[in-house]
């Protein structure tokens, strides 16, 4: 007789090293224990720059000469036992503002300081040298100021009745990922480019020629102001040695200023100086602009393993050396709080994270299986560390080995919702679709949240969320918002006077034309003022082929250029939609009068209707065609209208669904609707089903995600939740394995995992002081539980539990 | 043939279709659950799977007191009634109308009639976890064997998609049953509940003789068997009794043997039935002792699990 291992489990292999060592657990207490703060440094010292320089240099030389300013004065924190130098601020958990996107009011502040969650302590000195030396030069001059002049009475209603967001209102177009070119090439290299560049001008027959020079000018200076930077480091580190009495670490702060002294100038030579560099440059970024979004190294395994291997061969380097100094390297991605947000910015991401969301596995360049032994220690130092930032992902290809699948589940067991998943192979196929080269597209991945791009060579902004459920809510109302009684949209005609299925999406279909063109114009507006007033020199010596093109990176100086407008509640819609189809039109047991009233009554004496649509109609997630069916229509409709419209400077708009935390802020906005939720409840997210909808458990509702065109997006989030139960022991992880696999064999893009059990989720909103580590999966990135508002508790605390079998 | 026959005429009672079943045999399974079981379990974990007809039954906390089902009644057997409705079981005739149109759900129909043909579409959706992960479909129940003729047709078409099957059955069907099904049957779980035919009796109404035969003769037929040892304290969880049952598996040359321990999640099933449940309050064996069990099924040569 055959014997089988039950569940044709993998054995587990004993050569993982769990524990952080006494050093780490301090930075990393000392990180999270840390009180975030906001900074007056960077505003001011980009202030002084403007004053001295505003008027009397090009735009892009203004910007530069800023960015050196401040990278030529910023403070030098040294934190005690780190081994990777450098803030953003003046202090770990201390956010900077960016005057010259946002400048907020006195009142901003207070809010931002006095707010339950995601607040930053404000102190009296730093508002007051706000409201005395920032206020006066940037009132009515910021982006935020200079776009809202712009912004039509029809932009504005949408806007603030919640159609959709805007993700430059407070920040500046970012979403971008760092290659491996770091690791092969130093600024003085990019500075040599550059050079080149400039001597190749032709002014007297290239009409650009002055702009052109200009923006290398302006990447020269990024360049210069970085090594600054670094070589500033150097020299302080060498005095804190020189003060260090214990001689192991004054050894260690040596070699640090070594390090500083080597790069970013020059390449890397060791592991050490590869994670130094990356981190010089994540500062430059995220320095420079608040670009929000999403920069990370990318694919860091693949980019540390050649120093890895040499240094292990050479025995340079420890594994445990290796370790310690990728948990310092976290730690400082967790002390860099994503910048004050508010008013609507804050309701679409409210979270400290900045979303940088480190890819591990894929494949390589050439294509072969990418997954090598510092994918496995990465996997490691995310179940050690257990920290909110940064964010992780696999990448899973068919070529990469299930035992990484697994190793990868096992952390994932652990609940923090870290790491999520990814199909290689669809994201390398989504960026074909999108025109890439084989080889960028095999070098891209995703970032924040689902986004896929070519890493280093493509600019994929996210321009804002929009709310397709409140369309349907303005197309059942003739255009009418019901919160406020405004006509908001077109009158498409009473709803009660459809005859058909088909005048009922006749009507929802001019709506949301209607709309996205109303967003799109407003992008583009945007667009252009960032293209002219904000560019961002530094950004664009690291990003393919600004340098060579002569064009900055928010002028269309990327190699690949797509802006993604963000389309929440579609699993909400569809299952409306399914209610109204079957319940209206097909079975013809309601009237759309009956439908309305119940509706518009918030379901008060209207359970009856209310308990209909929610059990007795066909529902998105349950592998039900007739419901299934509907969402494919619903991502037709919104692609046909989006998919491959033009951007003012040479970009292409693309369509995502993904809701970061907006499905709650949607949700609040939205009235009633016939899925059976009630007006103000959140939305369901990214490709979702409605939480609760989903009765048959993770097959189906992978089979229902599945039935959406994957390929035709730049990135859909699918969310599911399990206990721990249904993980538990090998055949449980097994399992997961095969989950997973078989979504992405059916070309499935993302999937990520929250692993609670709800009765624990109700204990810690009651008891938020004995969770203070309880990390879940919110959407798209995790989260602290405590951070999160009641209502997003509620609702993922709703999110269907998939039960043990 | 036989497949497009019978799919119009043999229909069975369904009492659940369990996806991502991951405990019931290798891989990502779908666990069909038959109604109708010869045996009468006092532990029984599945007790809406014990008769063999459909029932009705009504959820008071789950009623909106709407009154659809007394108006769809085709018998007149609902009314209302102080805390919901009543049902009078003289006059129903469990036809689902009620469970059909009932908003909350709180009028639920145990027992959904299926023809093989509906059942195999329904399975036939997860083909691809099945290949990805080993898995197949596991026919449970009740006694998915009862079924015969309906279990036959359903296993035949799915051996001819490539499907792994399993049956998990409590061996208490007459020998022609298995040797008719066998060549469609990949694996058995078989369930051993006790070796002393009085206890046997005693808990499940059957003696046990009829079902160690089977057991016998399928060891010398079947290509693969899973004995399952649901665990029960007090009842058959002591370690000679389990030392028996490893001696006998090594007799019949069978090495894969799961503890399945007693729990007492079924309780709240019994409640919802109102179903008496005598072993409701057991204590749930101790993770020690389960190993315990567990090694001197080892020392008889057995692969012991513990869990499904």
């Amino acid at each position: 007789m055959r014997t089988v291992c039950g569940a044709g489990a993998v054995q587990r292999e004993t050569t993982r090293v769990l524990g952080m060592n006494e050093r780490i657990q301090k930075q990393r207490a000392e990180s999270v224990g840390t009180m975030p703060t906001l900074s007056i440094e960077r505003a001011l010292l980009i202030t002084e720059a403007y004053k001295q320089w505003q008027g009397k240099v090009s735009i892009p030389v203004l910007r530069a000469k800023s960015f050196y300013h401040l990278m030529t004065h910023k403070a030098l924190p040294i934190l005690e036992g780190e081994l990777i130098v450098g803030e953003r601020g003046p202090a770990p958990q201390a956010a900077p503002t960016y005057p010259e996107l946002c400048c907020h009011s006195p009142e901003d502040f207070d809010v931002i300081d006095q707010r339950e969650k995601i607040f930053f302590q404000v102190t009296p000195e730093t508002k007051r040298t706000h409201v005395e030396q920032i206020i006066p030069f940037w009132q009515g001059k910021s982006m935020r100021d200079l776009m809202l002049a712009q912004m039509t009475p029809e932009w504005r209603d949408a806007y603030e009745s919640g159609i959709f967001t805007e993700f430059m209102e407070q920040r500046a177009p970012g979403h971008t990922v760092m290659d491996g070119k770091i690791y092969e090439r130093g600024f003085l290299d990019f500075k040599e480019d550059i050079a080149a560049e400039l001597a190749k001008l032709d002014y007297v027959h290239d009409m650009d020629a002055y702009d052109k020079q200009q923006a290398l000018l302006s990447f020269d200076i990024a360049c210069d102001a970085i090594i600054a930077y670094a070589h500033r480091y150097r020299d302080a580190l060498r005095e804190a040695a020189a003060a260090a009495s214990d001689a192991k670490r004054r050894a260690e702060l040596e070699k640090m200023a070594d390090i500083c002294d080597w790069v970013p100038a020059h390449a890397p030579r060791t592991f050490h100086e590869a994670l130094q560099m990356y981190w010089f440059v994540h500062l430059g970024v995220i320095s420079e602009l608040n670009t929000w979004d999403a920069f990370n190294p990318g694919k860091l395994d693949q980019h540390l393993y050649p120093f890895y291997k040499r240094e292990l061969e050479a025995g340079t380097l420890t594994r445990e050396q290796a370790k310690e100094l990728l948990e310092s390297f976290w730690i400082k991605f967790n002390n860099q709080p994503a910048p004050p947000k508010v008013g609507i910015t804050l309701q679409e991401s409210g979270t400290y994270t900045d979303f940088c969301n480190i890819n591990i596995g894929g494949v390589a360049k050439d294509g072969s299986d990418g997954v090598n032994d510092v994918s496995y220690l990465l996997l490691e130092v995310i179940e050690d560390m257990r920290i909110l930032q940064p964010s992780t992902n696999v990448q899973i290809s068919r070529k990469n080995p299930d035992k990484f699948v697994i190793e990868a589940a096992r952390v994932i067991r652990e609940g923090m919702g870290f790491p999520s998943v990814f199909n290689t192979d669809t994201v390398i196929e989504q960026l074909l679709r999108q025109g890439k080269s084989i080889e960028d597209a095999r070098q891209g991945g995703t970032s924040g949240c689902v986004e896929v791009g070519c890493f280093g060579k493509e600019s994929y902004i996210l321009t804002g969320y929009f709310n397709t459920v409140k369309i349907l809510d303005l197309t059942l109302h003739n255009g009418v918002d019901t919160r406020t009684g405004k006509q908001l949209g077109l009158k498409t005609g009473d709803a009660r006077d459809f005859k058909s299925w088909d005048e009922l999406m006749d009507a929802f279909k001019k709506q949301i034309a209607y709309f996205i063109d109303v967003d799109i114009r407003g992008n583009n507006i945007i667009e252009t003022l960032f293209s002219q007033l904000m560019p961002a020199p530094f950004m664009s010596v690291i990003i393919d082929d600004c340098i060579k093109k002569a064009r900055d990176y928010n002028n269309g100086g990327a190699r690949y250029h797509s802006r993604y407008i963000q389309f929440v509640g579609l699993g909400s819609i569809t299952d409306s939609f399914s209610s109204i189809k079957k319940h209206v039109f097909d079975d013809k047991t309601m009237t759309m009068d009956q439908l309305l009233k119940a509706i518009d009554a918030d379901f008060e004496g209207y359970e009856k209707e209310r308990q209909i649509f929610l059990n007795k109609t066909p529902k998105y997630g349950n592998d039900d065609d007739e419901a299934d069916s509907l969402i494919r229509g619903m991502f037709e409709i919104i692609y046909e209208l989006v998919n491959g419209r033009p951007t003012p400077t040479g970009g292409t708009y693309r369509v995502e669904m993904l809701p970061t935390t907006c499905h709650v802020w949607f949700g609040k906005v939205t009235g009633a609707m016939p899925d059976g939720r009630k007006a103000g409840v959140a939305l369901s997210e990214g490709i979702s089903p409605v939480q609760g909808a989903d009765k048959n458990g993770p097959t189906a509702v992978i089979k229902s995600a599945a039935k959406l065109d994957h390929q035709r997006t730049g990135g859909a989030l699918l969310n599911q939740k399990f206990t721990p139960g249904v993980l538990a022991g090998e055949t449980g992880l097994a399992g997961l394995k095969d989950l997973i696999r078989t979504y992405f064999r059916m070309d499935g893009q993302h999937i990520q995992f929250n692993v609670v059990d709800s009765d624990m989720l109700r204990d810690a909103q009651k008891h938020p002081e004995n969770y203070n580590d309880l990390i879940v999966r919110v959407a798209g990135y995790s989260d602290y539980f405590n951070n999160l508002t009641p209502a997003l508790q509620d609702e993922i605390i709703l999110r269907t539990e998939q039960q043990g079998f | 043939m036989l497949w497009e026959n019978t799919v119009t005429e043999i229909t069975a009672l369904i009492s659940n279709i369990q996806k991502y079943s991951i405990h019931d045999g290798p891989g990502i399974r779908t666990t069909v659950f038959f109604k109708g079981c010869p045996l009468l379990c006092a532990w029984c974990h599945n007790p809406e799977t014990q008769v063999f007809n459909a029932e009705i039954k009504w959820q008071g906390d789950k009623c909106i007191g709407c009154l659809s089902c007394v108006a769809a009644c085709p018998k007149q057997a609902i009314s209302a009634a102080a805390d919901g409705v009543a049902i009078d079981p003289e006059l129903c005739g469990v036809c689902g109308a009620c469970a059909n149109i009932c908003p909350s759900l709180a009028m639920e129909l145990l027992g959904k009639s299926y023809t093989p043909k509906q059942l195999y579409a329904e399975i036939i959706k997860d083909a691809l976890f099945y290949q990805q992960s080993g898995g197949g479909v596991t026919l449970s129940g009740g006694e998915p064997l009862s079924h015969d003729a309906f279990a036959l047709a359903l296993l035949q078409r799915l051996k001819a998609d490539g499907i792994h099957t399993a049956v998990d059955t409590a061996g208490f069907v007459p020998w022609r049953v298995f040797e008719q099904l066998d060549p469609y049957i990949d694996l058995y779980l078989y369930d051993i509940k006790h070796l002393d035919s009085d206890i046997h009796e005693q808990y499940t109404r059957v003696p046990n003789q009829p079902i160690l035969d089977n057991l016998q003769k399928l060891s010398q037929l079947a290509r693969e068997i899973w004995l399952r040892i649901p665990l029960i304290p007090g009842v058959n969880d002591d370690p000679g009794h389990i030392r028996r049952i490893g001696e006998l598996a090594r007799r019949l040359g069978l090495r894969e043997i799961y503890l399945l321990p007693y729990h007492r999640m079924a309780a709240a099933k019994y409640a919802r039935l109102q179903l008496p449940y005598t072993l409701g309050a057991l204590e749930e064996p101790q993770q020690q002792q389960l190993e315990e069990l567990a090694d001197i099924l080892s020392a008889t040569g057995a692969n012991a699990h513990i869990g499904g």
